[in-house]
């Protein structure tokens, strides 16, 4: 088994062997192993896309808008992941941003996984028909169980998701009413000596 | 009265970090103290007559278990080097996570002597190999066999009966990533795993050499004087492959600094030293100077630096008779003392023996010595070119000042070798292939940096700066470290034709513990570890000053 720490390392060199800066590379090298510790095949993802590097010219992206189309190429996961990840307060206002075409999307994923860090919120991202839910980049949530190489994704939304609960206010009522099965009822002797200011506390 | 810690322009130049010695924070001495009350024991010991085979030492506490699990092999001469591209030696060890099954054990005798070339699992947790001291192994083995001592001026020239070439850990060919482990109390300080293959592996070398020289003459061997085992420490040499760790570890390089620093400091704000206090300090200081006369090198230069090192020790020692013990601020007026009058290494050689007597301020800082270096990794890309460009002129001034189109400024370029996956240094002006420059080019990367940034707009945001601009990406990312962590940068030119690869080794060795370097280049050099550490069976009750009595 090779440990995260040589995947980490064969990953940057392997990046900035095809070109990539050495700055860039890091990134590389960092999200390749924050996949494989999700237990997501970017080992296997970010070979193939290097290999494939030299005859696909892929479409670098500079500044991330609302709406990142383009009609031939594929866009580079690497390139949109770190621009996203940079730009990421900017991106946040737009509220939702859609991409066409990235090549082997899932080395994407873990540039947005380190923005919803940075941004603390949770970000949904659904490419094609594939849907995550990134969380502070502590795990990943997916509709996907099995992804192995994955190519390429033709449509991609990115939304930013509220910090709301998953629950509504009933079922706030209901669970506090067991929590308050723990609490003692305090009689008027309790009052009066177990908080130790007595029945007043006005000075 | 408030004493400022030394600027990190003064301390994190590169001849400054060449004088480090080992002090009461060095990891070897932690080590000690952290595993002093665990339970140690040899759990098995195989070897044949002429001390090949296999052994299990360990270290036990509650439910957690260290083993370290050790092979020798028989190493025919021509096939021995002490150099990191040897393919052979003499024994070969692995520290296991818990006990280790037969299997393991089978498994690890078919990867671990092949070292680099083998592979491990997330179970094992260092690595390491080690060749028999060619000046000092057999002859003692001889002695021993013959039922006498060996030469104890020959044993003091030396120091040790094995040498390791080199201690992986950290996910290094599939062992544990650190991870793994980082939340256990007991490794909470860094290299704690390395320290203890190391050590265990020096009691190793005392069983197998008594082992040996019993079977070769039974009736007359005597056993090696745990005495003068003491006094052995386990020699490691150390060429390039540690030298990009400090540049390539800068939160980890600030927090053995900065601990450094501030300790330091405390110590000369204090008012009242007692007379205890000053006893210890001066006990540690005279006892070492026995250390400095023993420490044998063939290097002129390092003989030069240890020359004027015991010249100015003694200098000290007359100087320390001299004054006032009940002068408040003693320790700051020592300090400011030999600032003036001794040279950097005997100015960092008591900065390190003016923390032997404060273990309370010292304790405090020895936990501070490790770093969760992924926590500061993401570059903030939404400051703004002021920021950043505040934050080269505060903290990088000196660096600026170089001129990277003078040749000698631009003299090397460090590289990895295919042949052994190691760090070298090449002349870009004489040999091919420094477009597979690695970024250790720190100063100059640095410069160029500066030189985009004071032509941008002040209010342009890291993000989009660095669309333009992604081939300094690596050094945005230090100069915002840097701004959180004073001592993380080695303010000096790593490339330079100046440079001495050295200093970055011994700088890293000091925190290690080790002691009587000897360099063998520019670029490689001996040192001794663990010389005059109190035996395992000893570990429970040991006086915490023990590396100044080595030898004496």
């Amino acid at each position: 088994m090779r440990s995260l720490s040589e995947i980490d390392t064969i990953s940057k060199r392997a990046t900035r062997a095809k070109g990539f800066s050495w700055g860039i590379s890091e990134e590389v090298g960092k999200c390749t192993r924050l996949l494989e510790l999700f237990s997501l095949p970017g080992f296997k993802n970010l070979n193939q896309y290097l290999k494939n590097y030299d005859q696909n010219k892929f479409k670098q992206i500079k500044l991330i808008s609302k709406n990142n189309n383009t009609d031939g190429k594929y866009h580079c996961p690497i390139s949109v992941g770190v621009s996203f990840l940079d730009q990421i307060k900017m991106l946040e206002k737009l509220n939702s941003i859609e991409f066409s075409k990235i090549a082997y999307p899932l080395l994407f994923l873990p540039f947005v996984s380190r923005a919803s860090e940075i941004l603390g919120k949770k970000i949904f991202i659904k490419l094609d028909e594939k849907e995550f839910i990134l969380n502070f980049n502590h795990s990943i949530f997916s509709n996907t169980s099995k992804i192995e190489i994955w190519k390429n994704a033709n449509n991609i939304l990115i939304t930013f998701l509220e910090n709301d609960n998953s629950f509504n206010e009933n079922e706030w009522d209901e669970m506090n009413k067991f929590a308050n099965e723990t609490f003692l009822e305090e009689s008027k002797e309790l009052k009066e000596k177990s908080a130790g200011a007595g029945l007043t506390d006005n000075d | 009265m408030e004493v400022q810690l030394r600027s990190p322009k003064e301390i994190m130049k590169l001849s400054r970090l060449g004088c480090f010695h080992q002090s009461k924070l060095s990891f070897l001495r932690s080590f000690l103290e952290e595993f002093k009350d665990w339970k140690y024991s040899r759990d098995l010991f195989e070897l044949n007559k002429d001390g090949y085979g296999k052994a299990v030492y360990s270290f036990s506490k509650n439910k957690r278990i260290y083993s370290l699990v050790c092979f020798a092999n028989e190493l025919h001469e021509e096939e021995r080097s002490d150099r990191v591209i040897a393919t052979k030696w003499d024994a070969a060890f692995a520290l296991h996570d818990g006990i280790p099954s037969k299997r393991d054990i089978d498994r690890l005798y078919e990867n671990v002597p092949k070292q680099e070339v083998g592979r491990l699992s997330c179970k094992e947790l260092t690595l390491s190999r080690a060749n028999r001291s060619v000046r000092l192994f057999n002859k003692v083995v001889a002695s021993l066999s013959e039922g006498k001592q060996p030469d104890k001026k020959l044993l003091s020239k030396v120091g040790y009966l094995y040498r390791t070439t080199a201690v992986y850990g950290s996910g290094k060919f599939g062992l544990a990533d650190r991870f793994r482990i980082k939340n256990r109390p007991e490794l909470k300080g860094p290299f704690r795993l390395e320290m203890m293959l190391v050590y265990l592996v020096r009691q190793f070398t005392f069983d197998q050499i008594n082992h040996i020289a019993q079977n070769k003459n039974p009736k007359k061997f005597v056993k090696l004087d745990e005495k003068i085992a003491k006094g052995l420490g386990i020699g490691n040499s150390t060429g390039l492959g540690m030298a990009p760790f400090i540049i390539n570890h800068p939160t980890l390089l600030n927090n053995w600094v900065q601990s450094r620093e501030i300790i330091l400091k405390k110590i000369r704000e204090i008012k009242i030293i007692e007379d205890d206090q000053f006893s210890i300090f001066y006990d540690c200081l005279s006892k070492s100077i026995i250390n400095v006369e023993n420490w044998n090198t063939d290097s002129d230069f390092q003989k030069n630096k240890i020359k004027k090192l015991l010249n100015d020790l003694n200098k000290t020692v007359k100087y320390l008779k001299t004054v006032d013990k009940k002068e408040k601020y003693l320790f700051n007026a020592i300090y400011k003392w030999a600032e003036n009058e001794v040279c950097q290494e005997c100015l960092e050689y008591l900065v390190s023996i003016f923390m032997e007597p404060f273990n309370d301020i010292v304790n405090d800082y020895k936990k501070n010595m490790s770093s969760d270096e992924d926590k500061y990794f993401t570059i903030p890309s939404h400051r703004t070119i002021i920021d950043l460009r505040d934050i080269l002129e505060n903290y990088y001034s000196e660096l600026l000042k170089l001129d990277f189109n003078i040749k000698e400024n631009n003299k090397n370029f460090w590289f990895i070798s295919k042949n052994k996956e190691e760090p070298r240094l090449g002349n870009r002006f004489e040999v091919k292939g420094s477009e597979l420059e690695q970024p250790l080019a720190i100063a100059r990367d640095i410069k160029k940096l500066y030189e985009r940034v004071i032509v941008s707009k002040n209010s342009k945001t890291i993000a989009e700066f660095l669309i333009e601009n992604d081939d300094l990406r690596h050094v945005v990312r230090r100069a915002f470290i840097i701004e959180k962590f004073p001592y993380s940068e080695i303010l000096d030119n790593t490339i330079g034709d100046k440079l001495m690869p050295i200093d970055m080794l011994r700088f890293k060795l000091s925190f290690f513990g080790a002691v009587k370097f000897d360099p063998r280049s520019d670029k490689w050099l001996r040192i001794c570890m663990f010389q005059g550490a109190p035996l395992p069976n000893q570990l429970k009750n040991f006086d915490d000053k023990w590396i100044y009595d080595s030898l004496n």
